[in-house]
């Protein structure tokens, strides 16, 4: 039986190791040596010049996540108090533009925003004076809000639709008003979707680089754009690069580790969480 | 006698084009225990909902303590709710649980905290106030629902089958806990089941309903010996119902025989119902009885026997603690108190010679529940 159980995942097993924990090991190799291959600390030393990219992207990420949060929750809460037909069609207009090819997702913004895009032009025929939309740290926000979103809503919707109405009701009976109904069990009962809204938002929104590239220009760099050029631009340097990605994991480690504190253990109750 | 605590006058309710109450009367006594009894779909919850302030009536007016509160939220009544499947706050301890409705109503925590440890030891669970729910079993669960609503000190308790998931043994127990607390706070109790034996039991006035209307209203003794219809006669308990005819008062012809009974005011030559409880009939021997027919069913029930006996074709059932031969050639023999008249309804004739719709009615709600269960939805 055992060895059976054992066979069975050992495809899964091997996948790990060659796929995750081996390249694990190798973003920390990279970190923790110079170009040479001998061992320095140097690289994660050099990562607190950067310290104000990864404020920024923390900052920006933080944003977006809260956006997301203070747009999702109430439309997650009404679509499902709606018809189950209208729940579906909704939902399918959430995900629609995830199936669509994110690049493409992101230029369209770029034609919106951009200082001779259709805002403008609309804004410029009303008389009225062109706004610097793009490459400011708002569209990078937008970008984010705009792609993340829906990862905000499908938690959030799933733990709302399966509270229980009869525990809501029983707190009407008890004689909460709306608003203390809402307080004091729709949002705690909700929590486990809040949380992982939250981290399945802010894990990319820290970590994205196209969309800062995109819609920030040059003056909104974040993590990923720093780490994308230590590998690929004009800055190559992998051990670098290495040295950030890890400091990063450690940044989303400890965000998540704070995260789940609040989540008192009753991730159970429904909602995805990582 | 007391005044009225909860009046309802004239209530319709329909969902989806279904009318699921029909112009309904009912009129409740202040600490009154009183059970809506009747089959899945009859309306029952929905009168509960409605007293509760989750339903609104289409016509007709809710009372509470004279006063009319169709308008009322359900958060501003002064009646509280055990739902069906507890709906207990998952997220709260049972502390906490039983704390809430206090708590929203801005009590001192010292307040709080003497009404919830005297509340968690009338219901018996002291010592589990830092219990998680899932924790619990459901019949503790059960406990703590109770203990929530009467922390409340609601003037009405409304209780929506809360006996339903449990099993038998803790059901009993719960049902003498349940009638224990009744007398000890003098709260009203209104209680909804399908459980005859639960509603006869506990009450002290059974409103049985069908089809989203009352059937008959009376104390378990006249519900069970004289049932208004045979809709009620069949409900509650078993029974054998059969065509009569009323010839003059005490006088009552039925199975091709003439009968003395104690029914009058019928008028004569009139058309009824008699019932005849399996357990009032004797059996006798043959020749010393108007009725004779042969044994085609033997059951044994633990208690006494369960027999059904070929009467000129009639099927009757009869419950005896006297074992008899299957095959076997009987007599009848009815007392004039045995025999109970009814007026023709509706329900005439629905329920064949003996009828076994007791049992057909019981797995049919079976068979309902688990489909309500499966939806996850209340019952109507």
């Amino acid at each position: 039986m055992k060895t059976k159980s054992k066979l069975l995942t050992a495809p899964y097993s091997i996948w790990m190791v060659v796929f995750i924990v081996i390249p694990m090991i190798l973003v920390a190799y990279f970190a923790f040596t110079d170009k040479q291959g001998s061992f320095t600390i140097d690289n994660v030393i050099r990562v607190g010049q950067y310290s104000n990219v990864f404020l920024r992207s923390i900052w920006l990420g933080l944003l977006a996540t809260a956006i997301s949060l203070l747009l999702g929750y109430p439309f997650a809460y009404i679509l499902s108090k709606t018809s189950f037909k209208t729940q579906n069609v909704m939902i399918m207009l959430v995900m629609l533009p995830m199936w669509m090819n994110f690049l493409l997702r992101t230029y369209s913004w770029m034609t919106l925003l951009e200082n001779n895009g259709l805002i403008n032009n609309m804004l410029a025929a009303l008389g009225l004076p062109r706004l610097q939309l793009i490459n400011t740290p708002g569209a990078v926000v937008l970008g984010m809000v705009y792609n993340y979103i829906p990862y905000m809503i499908l938690p959030l919707y799933n733990v709302l639709t399966k509270m229980d109405g009869s525990v809501i009701e029983a707190a009407q009976d008890l004689g909460a008003d709306y608003k203390k109904v809402f307080l004091k069990v729709v949002l705690p009962m909700s929590m486990p979707g809040v949380i992982s809204g939250i981290t399945m938002v802010f894990v990319p929104a820290v970590s994205t680089f196209i969309i800062s590239k995109m819609l920030g220009g040059g003056a909104n760099l974040l993590i990923g754009d720093l780490i994308d050029m230590q590998f690929l631009g004009s800055a190559y340097n992998p051990n670098l690069g290495s040295a950030i990605s890890l400091v990063l994991m450690v940044i989303i480690l400890i965000c998540m580790g704070i995260m789940n504190q609040f989540d008192d253990g009753e991730a159970n109750e429904g909602g995805i969480l990582i | 006698m007391t005044s009225s605590i909860i009046a309802l006058k004239n209530i319709s309710v329909s969902y989806d084009g279904e009318q699921v109450l029909k112009n309904f009367n009912l009129t409740i006594r202040d600490g009154e225990f009183v059970t809506l009894l009747g089959p899945s779909g009859c309306g029952k919850t929905t009168v509960l909902r409605a007293i509760g302030g989750f339903v609104s009536p289409e016509t007709g007016d809710v009372f509470f303590n004279e006063r009319k509160i169709n308008e009322l939220p359900p958060h501003k009544r002064a009646v509280n709710t055990i739902f069906q499947k507890y709906a207990l706050f998952p997220h709260l301890n049972v502390y906490d649980n039983v704390a809430f409705g206090m708590r929203i109503k801005g009590k001192s925590n010292a307040e709080v905290k003497k009404t919830v440890t005297e509340m968690l030891e009338l219901v018996n669970l002291t010592g589990y106030s830092h219990r998680g729910i899932s924790q619990l079993s459901g019949g503790q669960q059960q406990r703590v629902a109770i203990a929530r609503a009467l922390a409340n000190d609601p003037k009405v308790l409304l209780l929506d089958e809360p006996l339903g998931a449990l099993d038998l043994k803790l059901r009993k127990d719960m049902q003498v806990e349940l009638k224990k607390i009744q007398q000890q706070t003098g709260i009203t109790f209104i209680f909804v089941t399908h459980d005859q034996e639960e509603a006869l039991s506990m009450s002290d006035t059974v409103v049985v309903m069908d089809k989203g209307e009352i059937q008959q209203i009376g104390s378990p003794t006249d519900i069970y010996n004289e049932p208004e219809n045979a809709f009620v006669a069949d409900f509650i308990g078993e029974s054998n119902i059969l065509d009569g005819l009323m010839l003059e008062d005490f006088k009552v012809r039925f199975a091709g025989h003439v009968f003395e009974c104690l029914d009058r005011g019928f008028g004569k030559n009139k058309p009824v119902d008699v019932v005849i409880r399996p357990e009032d009939i004797d059996v006798v021997s043959p020749d010393a009885s108007l009725i004779v027919g042969e044994v085609t069913g033997v059951t044994f029930k633990g208690m006494h026997y369960e027999f059904i006996i070929d009467i000129d074709g009639f099927k009757w059932l009869i419950q005896s603690t006297d074992f008899q031969e299957l095959g076997s050639t009987v007599g009848l023999s009815l007392m004039p108190d045995d025999i109970h008249v009814m007026n023709k309804s509706e329900y005439s004739g629905t329920f064949g010679d003996y009828s076994t719709f007791s049992d057909e009615m019981e797995e049919d709600m079976l068979l309902e529940e688990t489909a309500e269960i499966g939806e996850g939805g209340d019952e109507n």
